[in-house]
């Protein structure tokens, strides 16, 4: 079973497919669950905290804005522990822990940069390129070992 | 741990949430189900999520789809309920996501299928307009 990294890090679709052939899919999901399941001070624990931009500073400059860093600080250990990653563009959702263009940029730096198995496609809008989409992923997922 | 997760149904799928819910309360699972517009949401032990997930999956293996969720159901913090209503944080990726799954799953049926012919790939989308070719084009509108 490997590890593998799935960009939008909220992405069912991909989180499945990789769930499926049998390996590990690294979600922003089950970052948050780590979060909230663990005593803290803030009652109810709030899923980003004021320590978590100071943790982002691992992956971005002081001067970044606090949105990235927040971000980076559930993203960053993620893009670390990651064994392989599947990165889809053309998601078209503006909002959320997905809709900052500039952590997008920097996760896929990080990850080009890592030099670990890395497959990136564009979301499918007809039949043609879904079946081409979910061929590409499962012949990926076959090869990592 | 506890772990929660949702699971969609794509639109073209035959199984409703009714029915998994129906399926989950007959299978004697220690599992909390929520039957929500999309699908369903399941919460319990981590052991016995694993179980009920292969269960569901084999209802529709092209049809349904699951994904991890980081609260739990009806956690002040994200539902509508206790958050004076308005779309739960998260719900847009599921939003976008929910309406390509049935290319999702023609692409899944194909691929079970043995399909042996190599899928088209997608053509290449028009890109950006590059600044050359639109100084080009104010030349010659305003020349």
């Amino acid at each position: 079973m490997v590890k593998v990294m799935v960009y939008p890090p909220t992405s069912m679709i991909l989180s499945d497919l990789v769930e499926r052939m049998g390996h590990e899919a690294l979600v922003i999901s089950k970052e948050v669950r780590k979060k909230i399941n663990t005593p803290g001070l803030d009652s109810p624990p709030l899923n980003i905290t004021p320590e978590d931009a100071k943790r982002g500073l691992r992956y971005a400059a002081v001067d970044v804005p606090s949105g990235v860093r927040g971000r980076m600080a559930l993203i960053g250990p993620m893009i670390e522990m990651a064994d392989a990653a599947i990165m889809v563009q053309g998601d078209g959702c503006n909002l959320g822990c997905t809709g900052c263009a500039r952590t997008n940029e920097l996760a896929g730096f990080l990850l080009r940069t890592k030099k670990i198995p890395l497959l990136e496609l564009r979301y499918p809008e007809d039949e043609t390129e879904a079946k081409w989409f979910v061929r590409k992923i499962r012949e990926f997922l076959e090869g990592l070992e | 741990m506890r772990v929660t997760k949702f699971v969609v149904t794509s639109q073209d799928s035959e199984v409703l949430p009714s029915d998994i819910a129906q399926m989950i309360y007959g299978s004697g699972h220690d599992v909390d189900v929520k039957e929500t517009c999309f699908g369903v949401m399941i919460d319990g032990e981590e052991k016995e999520i694993d179980e009920v997930v292969k269960e569901i999956r084999a209802m529709d293996p092209p049809g349904i789809f699951i994904k991890d969720r980081g609260f739990p159901p009806g956690d002040p913090r994200r539902c509508r309920g206790h958050r004076g209503g308005g779309a739960r944080p998260g719900l847009y990726m599921i939003e976008y996501e929910s309406k390509i799954l049935p290319l999702i799953s023609k692409g899944l049926i194909a691929d079970a299928g043995g399909d042996e012919e190599e899928p088209i790939p997608p053509t290449e989308k028009a890109k950006w307009l590059s600044s050359d070719k639109l100084e080009a084009i104010i030349k010659k509108e305003f020349s």
